[in-house]
């Protein structure tokens, strides 16, 4: 006799850096059906477009986000820029890329440590947490804060690079990656870790795609699906390719985050050396009118942004779409069918931001 | 097996953390920290207060009177940036805790055309506690 269960999980959950609440239907130890309930960290941003200026709203989109602050703002201004008509100058695309990748790679560092701590390795937590450290001095001296860098604004960056902070950034690139590499065969070669993940979560190939999942979801899926092919910024300059995996489970979706880290890095490097000159900023024709869209690559998967300006310095709308918001279907199809202690591993596999998808 | 490496050198070296508070990092030069504006020269032109995304700083050109929130700042330094005189500085020191919240409000020579009386008020700094 099947008898179910109702067991709630979050929002407050020891493996939830955010509030995320979800209802398993269980029967014993298998969960049958998983229903999500969203809403704890609802701020209303979008609606502050109409009492905050164009330009004061790039404080307010990076706000959206606590990990990627940088890449939001970033999205937020090429969506502007394009309704201008303008273009930010090329130093400013390759500065643009340089903070993004290095918040891609600190969020990365942080999503690693706490699917180790998911699956109970406490240990390589805390090693990866130290190695992030690095990523949020860089961050620190170069754009004068850990997380909200505020480095971007319509028409192109605020700060600048010289060439000490080029060969410091360097020499800490070194750190991180020395670091990442010494982690790699006791995140993807141990035998623990790989019981907890392989085959854990699956999503097919299929599914990802007729679920909609994005990012690092749907490439650990088989897809080669990155915004960044697109090349917007400076990412049509550089040597970018993007990271596919095939299995579809969490130890997929684990390695494409961890190479991609790694790639992040070379990004970064790269970036740094082929750093163009030119002017910061372009000045701007007047007020944004008409709409536009954008999307950029997000840690977490794409980021769309929809914004209509009608001539005056307040904007009419504005729409955001976030990565968390796109994977929470392909989520609730690979719940049913797992034990409930894979929950938090599954879970966390897309790297859920509450706070990014409730704004 | 794989992590044996990592923790004979966890072992052996140094902690990563620091005995906060008693030993502290010091910022990097470029943080955007606290805000200070230096009133003698000041002209009251209320660009940072158009600026400010959070509204943390309203300023009375008549009076003489600039008034900044720490508490509702973001520090984003897009008033810093932009001051025409260059008074406002954003120094290299963390912002410390508070148990009481505060305004700053200074006071210094009104952008009055060489009024009569030349009674400008000597600057002066008041800390409110609300």
């Amino acid at each position: 006799m099947n008898r179910s269960t109702v067991i709630p999980f979050g929002p407050q959950h020891p493996v939830l850096p955010e509030p995320l609440h979800i209802k398993f239907v269980v029967e014993d130890e298998t969960v049958v059906q998983a229903v999500p309930q969203l809403g704890f960290v609802h701020r209303g941003l979008e609606s502050l477009v109409r009492t905050k200026d164009f330009n004061q709203m790039v404080f307010v989109v990076e706000r959206i986000c606590g990990i990627c602050s940088c890449i939001h703002a970033n999205c937020y201004c090429n969506a502007i820029e394009d309704m201008l008509g303008v273009t930010a100058p090329p130093r400013a695309q390759f500065l643009r890329v340089i903070w993004s990748e290095l918040h891609r790679i600190h969020s990365h560092l942080l999503w690693l440590g706490l699917f180790a701590d998911a699956f109970g390795f406490e240990s390589v937590f805390h090693q990866f947490w130290r190695i992030r450290e690095h990523v949020m001095d860089i961050c620190e001296a170069t754009a004068g804060n850990r997380v909200i860098l505020s480095i971007n604004v319509v028409g192109g960056v605020r700060r600048d690079l010289n060439l000490d902070q080029i060969n410091w950034m360097l020499g800490e690139l070194d750190k991180i990656e020395n670091g990442m590499r010494e982690l790699t065969r006791t995140m993807l070669d141990d035998y623990t870790v790989q019981e907890r993940t392989r085959g854990i979560g699956v999503l097919s190939k299929d599914d990802a795609r007729l679920l909609g999942a994005v990012g690092p979801t749907l490439r650990g899926s088989g897809w080669e699906c990155d915004e960044r092919m697109h090349g917007y910024a400076a990412y049509k300059e550089l040597n970018f390719v993007p990271v596919v995996e095939h299995d579809g489970d969490c130890y997929a979706r684990c390695k494409v985050r961890f190479n991609e880290t790694l790639h992040a890095i070379e990004l970064v490097r790269e970036a740094l050396n082929r750093l163009p000159e030119s002017e910061l900023t372009v000045k701007l024709p007047g007020n944004p009118d008409g709409e536009s869209v954008f999307r950029v690559e997000q840690p977490r998967g794409e980021l769309f942004y929809y914004v209509r300006a009608n001539g005056s310095k307040m904007l009419e709308r504005m729409r955001v779409r976030t990565p968390t918001f796109a994977n929470i279907p392909p989520l609730l199809a690979m719940l049913p069918g797992c034990k409930l202690p894979d929950v938090p591993v599954i879970v966390l596999s897309i790297d859920p931001c509450i706070s990014c998808t409730e704004r | 097996m794989y992590m044996l490496k990592n923790v004979l050198g966890n072992l052996s070296g140094k902690p990563a953390t620091r005995l906060y508070p008693l030993e502290e990092r010091e910022p990097f030069p470029a943080y955007r920290g606290r805000i200070h504006n230096n009133v003698e020269e000041c002209i009251f032109c209320s660009s940072c207060a158009r600026l400010c995304p959070a509204g943390a700083i309203t300023v009375d050109a008549k009076a003489g009177r600039w008034n900044y929130d720490p508490f509702l700042c973001v520090y984003c330094a897009a008033c810093v940036e932009k001051c025409p005189t260059k008074c406002l500085k954003q120094e290299c020191t963390h912002r410390t805790a508070s148990v009481v919240k505060f305004q700053v409000t200074k006071t210094g020579t009104p952008r009055v055309k060489k009024s009569k009386g030349e009674s400008a008020a000597k600057p002066e700094t008041v800390q409110k506690a609300e």
